[in-house]
């Protein structure tokens, strides 16, 4: 980024930051569907579940974290598709400014909503029992994990919004990925899933960044899984950028 | 093709007068969406310090070729050049010169009117933009709301902050999208005095509306738009020559009407002094 890009997307960032505070409801309901499912499956169905010797709150977090994105990327969508359609997207798009940032300060703005969602979200799950010995470097792999996963999502955010033509088109496209969790270990584990549906939850992005983050949180070797868990997120981080680069330059010729 | 000789000599004519580069300079332009041709070899002037109105019905390509000004969209062919610089290839300079006032006020909603200015002045890189948003909203009297969300102001007000955004920075060239649609004939009046006001400080005018009355009153040159090219382009009373008299009969009617509606529901002096105005 050169210096010129990072003071507009600084200024740009600073306008839909302020947007989030003035509608903070924005926040509360990305937190309140997971915080509600928390609930839900610790102390409704977590007592007839079992996935191994942790207490359940401990072993469902790193699924709930994962949801508390996927629903809080959706505002990214519904915010940039309301930037388009009021007109204002086109009116920094004709000032001198650099042109990328418009994007940027939509991207970064979605990453700052969902760290505060998350630490709402951890922060309950403390108050219900939820307990990590985990060290700072731990941690920070857990939060650059996270971080990296909300980035990539964000992007597959900037494509909806860019290329809706409603409003509940724009944050339609984020509930298959709320739901992705229930099909992966988020909930249980894939063992007693039957062999098709246990084949798609093995292979599909949300179990192996449940596992590394849960492996990260009980203090146990990640394995494999952090570098499988890593690698759909730069793939996804990747594919999605293009895709929202193309559907960019698609809607601004 | 009896009409495009018609529209060449009109324009043959008027590039004779400027020896700098003129404000705005369309040559040949086109464009297609899909299979609809919608420009179709546009020539356009607008000399430094005028206002030239593009008058068309809906559909005409009017903002066509205000999106391709403002580069927002590309252009099939032809040329076109702002201040001297080129579309295509000097898009950052194209932008620091013009500025685009779009059809509907493109104004953050959330934000106070005062927060909109300061965003725009931020992202012109100007010294001060506090003071700069101050100056602006006391330019369009909207100082009293400069406080309050512009979700709550009314549409002349919306319109007025609109084109105050525009005007930061005080770019040479301004264009202006069907600036009154969808507005009453108060705050329509209001927007008329600030664009006669821009003029008279030099800053170059292309206007674009499909209102006849409005194109007469502000305009120095009009060009008419119609089947993707300049049917005609001189002023008023060039075109007043050109047209059937039938049309300039409708044209003189509208203001009478206006001026019963202005009579009947009050105040029409108070012009950009008015405040809301709901």
């Amino acid at each position: 980024m050169t210096t010129r890009t990072f003071r507009d997307t600084t200024v740009l960032l600073g306008r839909s930051l302020r947007h989030v505070l003035r509608s903070p409801d924005t926040i509360i309901t990305t937190a309140i569907m997971p915080i509600a499912m928390l609930l839900l499956f610790v102390y409704v169905f977590g007592g007839a579940i079992r996935a191994g010797s942790q207490p359940y709150v401990d072993y469902l977090l790193p699924g709930i974290l994962l949801i508390t994105i996927a629903s809080g990327i959706s505002y990214t969508a519904f915010r940039l598709f309301l930037d388009l359609k009021d007109g204002i997207f086109e009116r920094f798009q004709s000032m001198p400014i650099a042109r990328p940032s418009v994007l940027w300060a939509h991207v970064l703005t979605s990453l700052v909503a969902n760290l505060v969602s998350l630490a709402v979200v951890v922060g309950v799950a403390v108050l219900m029992g939820f307990r990590s010995q985990a060290g700072l470097a731990a941690w920070l792999a857990v939060a650059g994990i996270l971080v990296l996963f909300t980035l990539a999502l964000t992007w597959l955010a900037v494509i909806a919004g860019l290329s809706a033509k409603t409003v509940d088109g724009a944050s339609a496209f984020a509930y298959p990925l709320i739901f992705l969790p229930f099909l992966s270990s988020a909930f249980v584990p894939t063992d007693t899933m039957p062999a098709p549906v246990r084949a798609f939850a093995e292979h599909q992005p949300v179990t192996s960044i449940v596992d590394a983050i849960r492996a990260l949180f009980a203090q146990q070797p990640v394995g494999g899984a952090i570098w499988v868990a890593l690698a759909w997120c730069a793939g996804i981080l990747v594919v999605a950028y293009g895709l929202a680069m193309l559907a960019y330059r698609r809607r601004i010729a | 093709m009896h009409v495009s000789r018609l529209t060449s000599k009109v324009i043959g004519d008027k590039t004779t007068t400027a020896d700098q580069a003129p404000a705005i300079r369309v040559r040949g332009l086109t464009k297609s969406f899909k299979d609809l041709e919608v420009l179709r070899g546009v020539d356009l002037d607008v000399a430094r310090g005028s206002i030239v109105a593009l008058l068309g019905s809906n559909g005409a390509g009017k903002t066509t070729v205000v999106r391709i000004l403002a580069t927002l969209l590309r252009a099939d062919g032809g040329s076109a050049s702002v201040n001297g610089f080129d579309v295509g290839a000097q898009a950052a300079d194209v932008r620091a010169s013009l500025s685009l006032t779009g059809q509907f006020a493109a104004v953050d909603e959330i934000l106070t009117g005062r927060e909109n200015l300061v965003l725009v002045a931020r992202l012109r890189h100007l010294g001060d933009p506090g003071a700069v948003a101050d100056a602006m909203l006391e330019r369009f009297s909207l100082t009293d709301a400069g406080g309050r969300r512009v979700s709550e102001y009314s549409g002349g007000m919306r319109r007025r902050l609109d084109l105050a955004m525009s005007l930061v920075g005080e770019p040479p060239v301004i264009v202006l999208d069907e600036p009154t649609t969808g507005l009453d004939p108060q705050a329509r009046l209001e927007v008329w005095q600030a664009v006669r006001e821009l003029a008279a400080a030099g800053t170059s005018v292309l206007l674009t509306t499909q209102y006849l009355d409005e194109a007469e009153q502000l305009a120095d040159r009009i060009a008419v738009l119609h089947g993707g090219r300049i049917l005609v382009d001189g002023t008023l009373a060039e075109l007043k020559a050109l047209l059937p008299p039938a049309t300039v009969e409708y044209v003189e009617k509208q203001p009478t009407l206006e001026d019963v509606f202005l009579a009947l529901v009050g105040d029409t002096s108070a012009g950009l002094g008015a405040g809301a105005d709901e």
